[in-house]
């Protein structure tokens, strides 16, 4: 159903990728910059119709770098925007998703991962991104990227992305994944409710006192709209509070642990994660996106088996959890990492684990999913 | 055009570099420009494929349609690949390693051209660099799913620039790669398409004799991205070409010349009416249509004759 002001309310049977596209205009994203490429092109599809109903505007770029410089503009110029990629496009958004975080700038970046390196399979699964998710970009940031493990989470999490980049004013990526982007499920769409939609923070002085890069206690700055008076000076170079360049490593250091300290502080309202069985768990599998579902049966059949093993769901990835993997690391005995890469996620449970539990890679190279039976072998295994 | 004596295809060379079992859609034309383009280079070539429908349809693991050396860029890099192979060659020459250097060839669709590639293939053309560029242009991302692309024309309906209440498909006319090339000063540009085979390979043979950036923009029909049925490729391509849609020309240092001159443009609305991708269109934007035709025609007269 539509409603008066053109957004979708009811349960729909639609794929991930179209739920993504109107996970982003329910959060209020009216502007987004698109380029085709398999597996994520239905993303740009769906908003270039939709958004024209909604008031919103699509426009198509010439590549990806574009893209992502396009969102950067349009977000700056005070409207929420979204661009959606999978692969070879990611990498090469990475030099201006380094400029997002530099500037500060909120906006949505979807990618829905295929099987690479390089062109890989570009029809089939893959999450050998996350990484790169992480470390892209040059130079030393914190990013928020959160995973979706269904059509339902490709539109609630959206929202929240959206909400995410708004509140910590940086660009936030959405980890999903071809299949989770292809599979057609139950969607229940809401109108999110205005108190519920985060705007960024705005200055509370007169123009005169503005300064573009001067927080207070939560480390993000309020941001000015280009052209409603407040002076705006933006820069990739190393600035201070005043938004001019200051080449010094004083003013780098000060710089720097801000928009490192700004996520790594504000953890607690960041982090999202799914427990299942974890209380009394000696195994615990820690899984993201479609493998997470996969994981999920693996438990339950282990369980029937009479073996303590849960499930730990990563949905914020970056941050990474590291409390709550450094508690389990003390009760449990093992961690079962399924990923569809050779070893990306593990290295940060191994990290935490800090060798009080053991961390077990299962990984897949990509163009398919685990099999249940496969992680439960695992959990046999290390049950033993 | 119902009389297609022109084509003698003994005149054919017989040699095929692409070969038979390719996986392109029933009636792709753009196949069958890779072939006619294949035949006329010959088998001493090197070639840089972009990504795209003629790199995916020609290359399933564990076959390939290519009788030459040929290599698999990524989507924007075509050109820059071809860079490289040009100046590898150039330095084994000099060092006396090779006597004679093989042509390169690099090739990718319009959106690989037009859009992602395009600063690639103009720092290959500002540097000079001695390879052909053949761009298979069907006027959109076919590969991905008919997206629109800079090579769209005007009012053409895809799914990224889908026609409804709002807009009337793809507002802005087709990006002109020709001049844009003409404008690097480099020494040959043509445009052709497969329904004029002979035409085509004459131009492919003469673009291989010129030292130097060379550029040739294929029409290359598509049944599936511009909906029209699957035996109609040659004929959409004779009409592009016969209503002035994609008129077919050679500039070759300074001149222009007409591959194809016509006392009277056919009316666009023959090459329209066929094609599912312009249904939509009103009477209205038919007679814009064919007055950007008329006027961009005139330009290309008047540039012939100057």
């Amino acid at each position: 159903m539509m409603s008066v002001d053109g957004l979708m309310e009811g349960e729909f049977f639609m794929n991930g990728d179209d739920a993504c596209a109107e996970g982003a205009i329910a959060a209020g994203c009216r502007f987004f910059a698109g380029y085709p490429i398999t597996p994520a092109t239905e993303v740009a599809e769906r908003m270039s119709r939709r958004l024209p109903e909604v008031g919103g505007v699509y426009i198509q770029m010439e590549d990806e770098i574009a893209s992502m410089n396009a969102i950067l503009g349009a977000s700056w110029a005070g409207v929420k925007s979204m661009t959606s990629t999978s692969g070879p496009g990611f990498s090469l958004m990475m030099e201006n998703l380094g400029l997002g975080i530099m500037l500060e700038t909120p906006c949505v970046l979807v990618n829905i991962q295929r099987a690479g390196p390089s062109t890989g399979i570009p029809t089939l699964i893959g999450q050998g991104d996350m990484m790169q998710a992480r470390w892209g970009s040059h130079g030393h940031y914190e990013i928020i990227a959160v995973v979706p493990d269904s059509p339902q989470e490709m539109f609630d999490l959206t929202i929240t992305a959206f909400n995410l980049s708004e509140q910590f004013r940086i660009p936030v990526l959405i980890m999903s994944d071809e299949v989770v982007g292809h599979m057609s499920e139950k969607v229940v769409m809401r109108q999110v409710a205005p108190e519920d939609l985060v705007t960024r923070p705005r200055p509370a002085v007169p123009p005169e006192e503005y300064s573009p890069y001067l927080s207070g206690d939560d480390l993000v700055p309020p941001m000015a709209v280009a052209g409603e008076g407040y002076r705006f000076h933006v820069t990739g170079l190393t600035h201070d509070e005043r938004g001019y360049p200051v080449m010094t490593a004083e003013a780098q250091d000060k710089l720097v642990r801000r928009l490192v300290d700004k996520i790594r502080l504000n953890k607690k309202h960041i982090l999202r994660m799914e427990e299942v069985g974890l209380d009394d768990a000696e195994i615990v599998v820690c899984a993201y996106g479609i493998t997470s579902r996969v994981a999920k049966r693996a438990v339950q059949l282990a369980r029937q088996e009479g073996i303590r093993a849960g499930l730990l769901r990563l949905i914020v990835v970056w941050p990474f959890p590291e409390e709550r993997v450094r508690e389990l690391a003390a009760q449990a005995g093992a961690f079962i990492v399924p990923e569809i890469n050779y070893g990306q996620i593990v290295l940060e449970v191994e990290r935490c684990a800090a060798g009080r539990a053991r961390s077990i890679l299962l990984p897949h190279m990509g163009g398919g999913v685990h099999h249940p039976e496969t992680i439960l072998e695992a959990i046999r295994e290390a049950a033993v | 055009m119902e009389s297609f004596s022109v084509f003698v295809p003994k005149l054919v060379p017989k040699k095929d570099y692409f070969a038979p079992g390719h996986r392109a859609c029933i009636g792709c034309a753009e196949a069958l420009a890779v072939r006619q383009v294949t035949k006329a280079l010959g088998r001493n070539v090197i070639v840089s494929n972009a990504t795209g429908c003629m790199e995916v349809v020609s290359t399933p693991f564990p076959t390939t349609n290519w009788r030459m050396p040929w290599i698999h860029t990524l989507f924007e890099n075509a050109s820059a690949v071809a860079s490289g192979i040009d100046s590898a060659l150039k330095v084994l020459n000099k060092k006396g390693f090779i006597n004679k250097r093989p042509k390169v060839v690099a090739m990718g669709g319009d959106g690989a051209t037009l859009d992602i590639g395009l600063q690639s293939l103009s720092g290959a053309w500002e540097r000079g660099q001695d390879f052909l560029y053949v761009c298979y242009d069907n006027e959109a991302y076919m590969n991905t799913g008919i997206q629109r692309s800079s090579a769209t024309p005007f009012g053409a309906s895809t799914t990224t620039s889908p026609a409804g209440k709002l807009g009337p498909g793809q507002t802005r006319p087709k990006k002109d790669l020709p001049a844009i090339a003409v404008a690097h000063n480099i020494p040959y540009v043509a445009t052709a398409c497969p329904s004029y085979p002979f035409d085509l390979m004459d131009k492919v043979k003469r673009a291989m004799a010129i030292p130097g950036p060379t550029y040739i923009q294929v029409l290359s029909p598509c049944p599936t991205g511009w909906r029209y049925p699957v035996d109609l490729s040659i004929r959409m391509g004779r009409l592009a070409v016969e209503t002035g849609a994609f008129p077919l020309y050679e500039y070759e240092n300074g001149k222009y010349k007409l591959s194809f001159d016509f006392p009277k443009l056919r009316p666009i609305r023959d090459y329209l009416a066929p094609q599912g991708r312009f249904r939509h269109l009103r009477d209205a934007e038919v007679d814009q249509i064919q007055e950007n035709i008329i006027r961009e025609w005139q330009k290309l007269k008047d540039k012939v004759e100057a």
